[in-house]
Order: structure tokens, then C-alpha cells, then sequence
């Protein structure tokens, strides 16, 4: 963390900012430092990704009234803004540019999830593990 | 609706167009933006990044006098400098990140003094949610800014997607063969195909613009009053510390005021019904106020004072053909989250100018009804405000107020007065959200109970020291 964000609130290493499983009616966005997206199975845990300064996250919650699918967690000291579910709808009800970043937000993160299914294909046809 | 020069867009197939013949933006179109405070930076950057989505080039003008970077009123568009919790979250899903370096102080709490007590209202999880600017350099007497302008910052995005700056005040707005002409002294009238007034009420240039043909009438304006006082930040710190503090004072014609926690100075900020430099006095030397800022700080000692307009009735038409009004000069929120509203104003505007055309029509239909919006929830607001006075006079009042916050903030009962009070300082929900809230049986039935308490006179000090652990 650099220090040179004043918005939000404060997390320490390692301090969950969202657990995986709850029902989100929020959405946030990273000021400063870092975060990790970290999925839970039969006690294994998977960190799928980081992410830093003004990236948005948990943006799922947005749109689904579903439990999140991973847990956020400070890497190290990181500052947090959360925007309300409620609110964040109704404004885009009047501007839905408002929706612009998200989507690409998401558009990448399936354009990265995309890239990762087939490098992972390849991986496991080497391995000899595929079977078509 | 979008269309190439050259390219026709009569009888379009969805028979939802309204631009007329040629009333669109395509590649090429020149756009002037008059002001470049937060509406017009605002209306720059949306619009020219959302050409961009769609691979139109535009070329846009914002005409702006002012340095942002100058301390003392020639730097500076005159305001409490709150950017609302609305408009930091929008901006935050927008992309735009506000910096430690323009945000001179996080916001996590408000503090609500009366003649009766005094209780701190804070945000979900202490959370700063509201950032605390100076709009230019500071106030008169900064030497070395330390944080830069918001203004200054906003009109630096906006020429970061490509708009250009043209230093100089405009001086007359024409319009020939329905297309706007714009002069700046001592050079030729330029053309456009899009004029947009963001000038803020501080001109005289609107009086010229009534008399332009397009049924544009000012906006009704009353003054306000603004201080700037320098404490330093270490007594800010344990003094009003990361808090807002407003006040619920009985002194006549006065409608909300505020101290606000920047860097090293703290602004005073009084609006109502015409303030003037005697309100600003009875409220500075008012026993709640010295009780607030650090010991041995004097009332006289300020660094900068101004006298601004306030635009309390929005403008009825504010687009014509080729010309839009955003931002103050044309409809904003009564007394709240001014930039928030010249946000919401210039986005629609870009919107409709990029999407649907430049012409009365497509202004009437996409960008009006954001306008009525505001100027709908305003009238409600103006009640609200009543029922704020009402409260100012009584001291029953008053104390109910207080006993029902206190009995929300530190038994954790559902903030259903706080989240009003919050709203309402912070200008974070629409007044018609809030006035609802206020009616809500629960809470008059609140009211009811608190009642007794508020007659038998039971202090609110005491109330206050255990809201704060004191
Ligand atoms: C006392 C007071 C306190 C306030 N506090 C807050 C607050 O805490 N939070 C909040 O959100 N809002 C607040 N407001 C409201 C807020 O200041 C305005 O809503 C906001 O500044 C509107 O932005 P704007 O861009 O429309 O106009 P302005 O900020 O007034 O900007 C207009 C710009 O146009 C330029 N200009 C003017 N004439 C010309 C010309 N002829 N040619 C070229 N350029 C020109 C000016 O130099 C200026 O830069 C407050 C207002 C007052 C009066």
C-alpha cells in the first residue's frame, strides 16, 4: 500500500473483506494495496487471482441474489470502498453507462477464464489425461 | 443516434429517431464546452470516452479562465468542497480513481450539534465514504499546495481523452444559421455544432443568454457564505477529526450549516435565505462552534471568505437546438451534492448528444427527464427542509431528535432517524427516499416516545457522553 488513498476502509494482511458463501448486496473497489480472490473446496483453498488499485470486485453480488462464489481477503494492508447493491441499481437505472466498466470488467474476466480452460486442455492433453 | 458526415439518418428503420437532418455528432463534430468546473470536465470526458467506445472522433473545445492551481478566490469555484457518497461511488464504478493527492480527507462519520447535544452518525463499518476537497489551490494565504485542485484534477482528465483548453472567458454566444458561435475577446466568433453552458451561476454571462432567442431563463439564485480557516492538521486531528459537523442551531434565515475537516484548514459553510456577513458571525461565534474547533482558535483569525450563489430553482428548458445547459446553469440539487447533480446533468447530456442527436427534440426527450428528476425530488426536498427548520425552532424538537439518534448509534436499534439524517446531510438519496422515511409510522411512533423524555428537559449532553464513551 502507498498511502495516497484516503477513501474506503482499512484491512490488515490477511483480513477477510468478503466470505465466500454469504449473500452480497454490495460490490467493491480496491483504493489501495492488494487483494486476493481466494475459492474454498473440501478445505482446499484456491487463490484464482489477485487484484489491485481501482479494480472492481465482487460485482456478481450486483446482479445475482446468489451466495459468493469466492472469498476476498487483504494481502497485505489494502483500503477498500464498498458500493451498495441497492443504490448502485437505481443509478443505473438512469445511466446505464454507469454499467460500461463492469462489463468489461467481466468481459475480461471471461476472456481470461477462456485463455486459462484451454491452456489447461493442453496441459492435460500432454499429460496423456484427455480422453476425446 | 450516431451518424458518419455525409450520412443521412432520415427515415430511420426503428422510427425512433428525433434528430433532425443533420443534428448529430459524427467524426469531426466540433463541440464548445462553456466552463470547464465540474460539469463541463464531466460532460468532456463522458462524452469524448464514449466516442471513443464508438469510434467517433470529436473535437471539443472547453473554454475556461480560470488556473485551478492559483490559491485565493481567482483558483477556486466556491463551494463546501463535500464530494457526496453517491458521486465517490459512481466515480469508483466509472474508473475514476480519487487520489489521497485531491481527497484531502476521508469522511467516516457525521457529527449533529444542537443547542441540547450533540451525536455522531457514522458510516456502515467506519468507512470513509465522503472525500473533503478545496475546488482550486486553497484558500488566499496557501504557499506550497499540498493537494491539488479537484477542479483542476477533473479538468485534467477531461484533457487526457483529448479535449483542448482554451484559456479565455467567453464573452458571446451566438447562434448562425441555427449553429452556435462562441467569442472570446480580441478573436473571431468560432462555430460549433454543440454548445454547452456549464458556467456555473457566477457569471453574468446568462443574462446574456436570455436574451439569445432559445426560452432560456437564470436559474433563482440566493447568496451563501463561505470560510476558510487555517488550524493545521494535527489540531484538526483531535479536534474535528474525520467527521463532518453540522449544525441545527436556531439563528433565523439559516437552512444548514457545516464545518468541514480539509488538509490543514477547515471551511465553514452557511446556506439559507440570503447569508450575510452578520449570520456568518452569530454563527461563528456561536457556543457549539467553539466548542468544536481547537482551543485558542479565533473566529476573526480566517483565511478566506466568499460570498457565492446558490442555485435554489433550476432552470425550466435548459437545452435548445445545438445548445445544452448543465451543471448550476441549469438544474441542480437544492443545497446538496452540487457536483453530484452537475455529474448526473452532464452525463445525460453526453449521452443524448452522442446517442440521440444535438437536437431540441433529442434534449427534450433523453436529457430532459433527468432534469425533471431533480427538479421533482427538490420540491420534496423543500419540505424536508421545512420540517429541518421546524426542528432549528423547537427545542422539543430538537431533543427528540437527539434521544432517538443517540438511542440508535449506541444500542445499535435500527438507524431508521440516522440513515435520514445521514441522507439528508450528505445528500446521498433522492429527497423523496428521505421524506418517505420520515413519515414511516415506526419512526413517528419513535417520535412519540421520545416525547416525554424531551419535555421533562432530560439532557442531551448526558446522552452524548455515552454516545461517544465519554
Ligand atoms: C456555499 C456553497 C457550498 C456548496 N457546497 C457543496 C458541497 O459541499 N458539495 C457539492 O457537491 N456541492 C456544493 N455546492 C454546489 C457546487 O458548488 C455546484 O453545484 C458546482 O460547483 C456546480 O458545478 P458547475 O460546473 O455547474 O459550475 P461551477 O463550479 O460554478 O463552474 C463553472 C465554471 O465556468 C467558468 N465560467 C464562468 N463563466 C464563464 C465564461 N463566460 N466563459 C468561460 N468559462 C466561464 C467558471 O470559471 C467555472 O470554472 C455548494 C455551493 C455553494 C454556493
Amino acid at each position: 500500500m502507498d498511502g495516497t488513498a484516503v477513501l474506503g476502509r482499512i484491512y490488515a494482511d490477511g483480513e477477510t473483506v468478503a466470505r465466500q458463501g454469504d449473500v452480497g448486496d454490495c460490490m467493491y473497489v480496491v483504493q489501495d494495496g492488494e487483494v486476493e480472490i481466494v475459492a474454498e473446496h473440501d478445505g482446499h483453498e484456491t487463490v484464482l487471482r489477485s487484484a489491485g488499485r481501482n479494480e472492481i470486485l465482487g460485482e456478481m453480488a450486483i446482479f445475482e441474489h446468489r451466495p459468493r462464489s469466492a472469498t476476498i481477503r487483504a494481502r497485505g494492508t489494502a483500503r477498500i470502498l464498498t458500493l451498495d447493491k441497492r443504490n448502485f441499481l437505481r443509478r443505473i437505472n438512469e445511466d446505464p453507462s454507469l454499467a460500461f466498466r463492469m462489463i468489461e470488467t467481466m468481459s475480461h474476466r471471461v476472456r481470461d477464464l477462456s485463455a486459462e480452460v484451454v491452456e489447461l486442455e493442453e496441459r492435460l492433453r500432454a499429460a496423456g489425461a484427455l480422453v476425446r | 443516434m450516431i451518424a458518419r458526415r455525409g450520412e443521412s439518418n432520415a427515415g430511420a428503420s426503428d422510427g425512433t429517431s428525433v434528430a433532425a437532418d443533420d443534428a448529430v455528432l459524427v467524426d469531426g463534430s466540433r463541440i464548445a464546452v462553456l466552463g470547464g468546473g465540474p460539469a463541463g470536465s464531466f460532460f468532456a470526458y463522458f462524452l469524448l470516452d464514449m466516442a471513443a467506445r464508438v469510434d467517433v472522433r470529436l473535437e471539443l473545445d472547453i473554454y475556461e479562465p480560470r488556473t485551478f492551481a492559483q490559491p485565493g478566490p481567482t483558483g477556486c469555484n466556491m463551494c463546501g468542497g463535500i464530494v457526496s457518497e453517491t458521486l465517490v461511488q459512481n466515480l469508483a464504478a466509472d474508473g475514476v480513481f480519487l487520489s489521497g493527492e485531491v481527497i484531502q480527507r476521508g469522511i467516516d462519520s457525521y457529527m449533529l450539534h444542537t443547542d441540547v447535544g450533540s451525536v455522531r452518525i457514522s458510516t456502515p463499518h467506519a468507512e470513509a465514504r465522503i472525500g473533503a476537497v478545496h475546488r482550486g489551490g486553497g484558500p488566499r494565504d496557501v504557499t506550497e499546495p499540498r493537494w491539488e485542485s479537484f477542479d483542476g484534477h477533473l479538468l485534467a482528465r477531461a484533457l487526457g481523452v483529448g479535449a483542448n483548453l482554451i484559456g479565455s472567458r467567453v464573452e458571446e454566444v451566438g447562434l448562425v444559421d441555427g449553429r452556435p458561435s462562441i467569442r472570446v475577446h480580441g478573436q473571431e466568433p468560432r462555430r460549433y455544432d454543440l454548445a454547452v453552458v456549464a458556467t456555473g451561476v457566477n457569471t453574468s454571462l446568462l443574462k446574456a443568454l436570455e436574451g439569445l432567442g432559445i426560452g432560456y431563463r437564470r436559474p433563482s439564485l440566493t447568496k451563501t457564505l463561505i470560510r476558510e480557516y487555517h488550524v493545521g492538521a494535527e489540531a484538526i486531528r483531535t479536534s474535528l477529526g474525520t467527521s463532518m459537523h453540522v449544525f441545527l442551531l436556531n439563528i433565523p434565515r439559516l437552512e444548514f450549516a457545516a464545518l468541514i475537516p480539509k488538509g490543514d484548514y477547515v471551511t465553514m459553510c452557511l446556506l439559507g435565505e440570503e447569508i450575510d456577513n452578520a449570520l456568518g458571525d452569530a454563527f461563528a461565534t456561536s457556543k457549539e462552534v467553539r466548542a468544536v474547533m481547537p482551543p485558542g482558535w479565533e473566529p476573526e483569525a480566517r483565511s478566506c471568505q466568499c460570498i457565492p450563489h446558490i442555485n435554489v430553482r433550476g432552470v425550466e428548458k435548459p437545452y435548445a437546438d445545438r445548445v445544452v445547459f448543465i451543471g448550476d446553469s441549469g438544474v441542480t440539487r437544492l443545497y446538496k451534492d452540487g457536483i453530484g447533480a452537475a455529474y448526473r446533468t452532464a452525463k445525460a447530456a453526453a449521452r443524448t448528444a452522442l446517442f440521440e442527436g444535438v437536437s431540441e427534440a433529442a434534449f427534450g426527450r433523453y436529457f430532459m427527464p433527468v432534469c425533471r428528476s431533480i427538479r421533482g425530488d427538490n420540491r420534496i426536498g423543500e419540505v424536508a427542509f421545512r420540517l429541518t427548520r421546524l426542528a432549528q425552532r423547537l427545542r422539543i424538537l430538537r431533543r427528540a431528535i437527539l434521544a432517538i439518534t443517540i438511542e440508535e448509534q449506541v444500542r445499535g436499534r435500527r438507524p431508521r432517524l440516522s440513515s435520514i439524517l445521514w441522507d439528508m446531510f450528505s445528500g446521498s438519496a433522492p429527497y423523496g427516499d428521505i421524506f418517505t422515511r420520515m413519515v414511516h409510522p415506526a419512526l413517528l411512533w419513535r417520535g412519540l416516545l421520545a416525547m416525554p423524555g424531551a419535555l421533562v428537559g432530560r439532557t442531551a449532553s448526558t446522552l452524548h457522553e455515552r454516545s461517544t464513551g465519554g
